[in-house]
């Protein structure tokens, strides 16, 4: 099924995709620019694509620009990955109702409507198997989770253009989305070519009848995405020394110099599509009767991560920033068998000073550790 | 069945726990005797000594709490609590009869099975105390299959003593010794004064055929691991209880890490030479 030649489906053929998801009853939720920047949103069709505009990223830079191409994928992403479609920020989880003295909890299971994600990275599908992982394949699985994620439908875009802080290609996680998607598309000038990753998926394009792609024409996509990997200026070089590598530096002296530029913003949790810590809050109402519960993102840069009844067992900058460097590197693979990091690259370019993980890794990692300078 | 079903997919489900006993420990500690309201859940709701319930209280939040009672009796929760955070200050002020809620039992608690034919030297310091205690009731209903007890446990001040009674039955029993001390002098204090690692001095251990269960502070319990190493105790006979943030009791907060481990579920007791590494380490 998913060695299945890949298909051609013509740009003016698009809204027949389009359609034939409406007919599977999935509302479409694709890649639209505001603010500046490219966010997830409900899209009516095709017209609401940031058709014409590209992104250009560097450490603590953003900005998209309209260009005279046509291309409708031309942003590789934004500050929000997908995680928030299936690990929401906010998400109540009881509610918690007191008569007298008695109690009564009711889960607030969450009834998403089957959404169809149109335009998703390969980094970002990574990202979605490495949650998949942690949120259903451990000793609990956790039901909300598992009703959205239930309700999705991943059609991947394959990466034909890379910025400076991408590094997919090092981490094994794209340009190419592996696996783990319903459809991918790789966009030429006319048309895209269609894989399918699923049995959902093909039952969606099935209905399009579209030609198969000539073997050329698959030589043509491959040359396009391997281009893409080749460009990439970034790599997380030292990872066949990890986990045990990281945890051998942890008095390494350049854990102070990038606390030094480390604001503890917490903006690189926020962005990451695999940064999973959350915190429970009650939110109890004036009469204090009914009580929500309910699950919000957390960030291990926040001085109440380590907290414990007035002890904090990681106080400072440098404490916190091992803590996310060594987690997301190492201890996430003893942890869940794979790496935490998909070389997405939204913690360099959504850092505001610009600090790049893997020149810290890198840094770390030299041989001679007397050597580190900030 | 439904509800057997319901029970065990949705870990963040909470159940009302009715408070049937209080006693004040100390100024700042309290004991609560906990019941769970549905019969149903209390007749299924079993635990291994060294595991932890979250306990709830409506619009305030969740705690992490050791279990203290003994295992073979289920029905009744004990916990034994300092009330020094927001959601335990509350937890205090709560009088018998009022409603919490229960998650659990959550962890991996003290090795019993792995301890089986061995003598148990149980080593605690403060609170530390309370993880360990249903451990030691399991011991004794099965006293035959485990050797010596030997029991040193160290407070502050003498008025940091809890469950003196437990300890006084103890010491009573054949085949198991119990030692005391208290860092500062006090007039109603017999035992030994000074911190709990000189009572090693004391007491005779055979490293070959001991298992340690020790919790308490972290310096404390650094210290003593020292010592017993020292004494030719080897690491993987020794099991330590540990604390962190722990807000979900399900692996899946991200608070209660230490190194690659989630305390939470992976502990929160833990086998010495698998946690060794991160012992002690700053930022851990």
């Amino acid at each position: 099924m998913t060695n299945a030649i890949p298909q051609i489906l013509p740009k003016s053929g698009f809204p027949r995709l389009i359609e034939a998801l409406r007919a599977h009853h999935y509302r479409i939720v694709g890649p639209v620019v505001r603010d500046g920047a490219l966010h997830w949103d409900e899209i009516a069709g095709v017209e609401d694509l940031p058709i014409g505009w590209q992104d250009t990223q560097q450490p603590g830079q953003y900005r998209l620009e309209r260009t005279e191409t046509t291309t409708w994928f031309g942003i590789v992403h934004g500050p929000d990955s997908i995680k928030r479609l299936t690990f929401v920020p906010r998400e109540p989880l009881l509610t918690i109702e007191r008569k007298a003295k008695k109690v009564t909890v009711t889960p607030q299971m969450p009834e998403p409507t089957p959404t169809a994600l149109l335009g998703v990275r390969a980094c970002d599908v990574a990202g979605l198997l490495v949650h998949d992982r942690i949120f259903l394949q451990g000793r609990y699985a956790d039901p909300y989770y598992q009703v959205r994620r239930d309700a999705l439908l991943v059609i991947a875009v394959n990466c034909t253009r890379a910025h400076k802080t991408c590094f997919c290609a090092s981490m094994g996680t794209g340009p190419r989305a592996q696996s783990g998607y319903d459809l991918a598309l790789t966009e030429f000038e006319d048309e895209f070519l269609v894989s399918v990753g699923s049995e959902k998926g093909r039952e969606i394009i099935e209905l399009l009848e579209l030609p198969s792609a000539s073997p050329a024409y698959q030589r043509q996509e491959q040359e396009r995405i391997d281009a893409c990997a080749a460009s990439q200026v970034r790599g997380l070089q030292e990872q066949h020394r990890l986990p045990q590598g990281l945890y051998e530096v942890h008095e390494h002296p350049r854990w102070e110099t990038v606390a030094h530029r480390c604001l503890a913003c917490a903006n690189c949790t926020m962005v990451c599509p695999t940064c999973f810590c959350h915190t429970v809050e009650d939110h109890p109402d004036l009469s204090h009767t009914r009580n929500e519960r309910v699950r919000l993102w957390d960030s291990c840069f926040t001085p109440q991560h380590g907290m414990i009844h007035g002890k904090n067992f990681r106080p400072t900058i440098a404490d916190r920033y091992r803590m996310w460097l060594t987690h997301k590197l190492a201890s996430w693979i003893d942890q869940f068998g794979v790496s935490g990091c998909v070389g997405c690259g939204r913690c360099l370019t959504w850092c505001p000073v610009g600090i790049d993980l893997t020149e810290e890794l890198h840094a770390l990692m030299r041989e001679n550790v007397d050597q580190a300078t900030p | 069945m439904m509800l057997a079903t319901t029970v065990s997919s949705n870990p963040f489900l909470i159940y009302p726990a009715t408070i049937v006993a209080r006693r004040q420990e100390a100024p700042d500690i309290v004991n609560l005797r906990l019941v769970l309201n549905d019969p149903l859940v209390r007749r299924r709701f079993r635990f291994h000594p060294g595991q932890f319930n979250m306990l709830s209280v409506m619009g305030v939040g969740e705690v992490a709490i050791s279990i203290v009672s003994d295992p073979d009796e289920p029905e009744w929760l004990d916990h034994t609590i300092r009330l020094v955070g927001r959601v335990t200050r509350v937890i205090g002020r709560l009088e018998k009869g009022e409603v919490l809620g229960i998650r659990g039992p959550f962890g991996q608690g003290w090795p019993m099975d792995a301890a089986r034919g061995y003598d148990v030297l149980v080593v605690t310091g403060g609170l530390g105390c309370a993880p360990v205690m249903g451990a030691i009731d399991y011991m004794f209903r099965r006293r035959s299959e485990y050797g010596t007890i030997k029991i040193l446990h160290g407070v502050k001040t003498p008025q940091d003593l809890i469950y003196r009674e437990r300890f006084d039955e103890w010491r009573s029993q054949p085949n198991t010794e119990v030692y005391l001390t208290s860092d500062e002098p006090g007039k109603t204090w017999h035992y030994h004064i000074g911190v709990v690692t000189e009572l090693f001095d004391r007491v005779a251990v055979d490293p070959d055929r001991t298992v340690v269960m020790m919790c308490g502070p972290e310096i404390m319990m650094r210290v003593a691991l020292g010592k017993l190493t020292h004494r030719g105790l080897r690491p993987d006979r020794m099991y330590v209880s540990l604390e962190r943030r722990m807000e979900c009791g399900i692996g899946l907060c991200g608070h209660c890490q230490m190194g690659p481990y989630f305390l939470c579920h992976d502990g929160p007791v833990m086998r010495l030479d698998r946690i060794l590494p991160w012992l002690g380490k700053r930022g851990i």
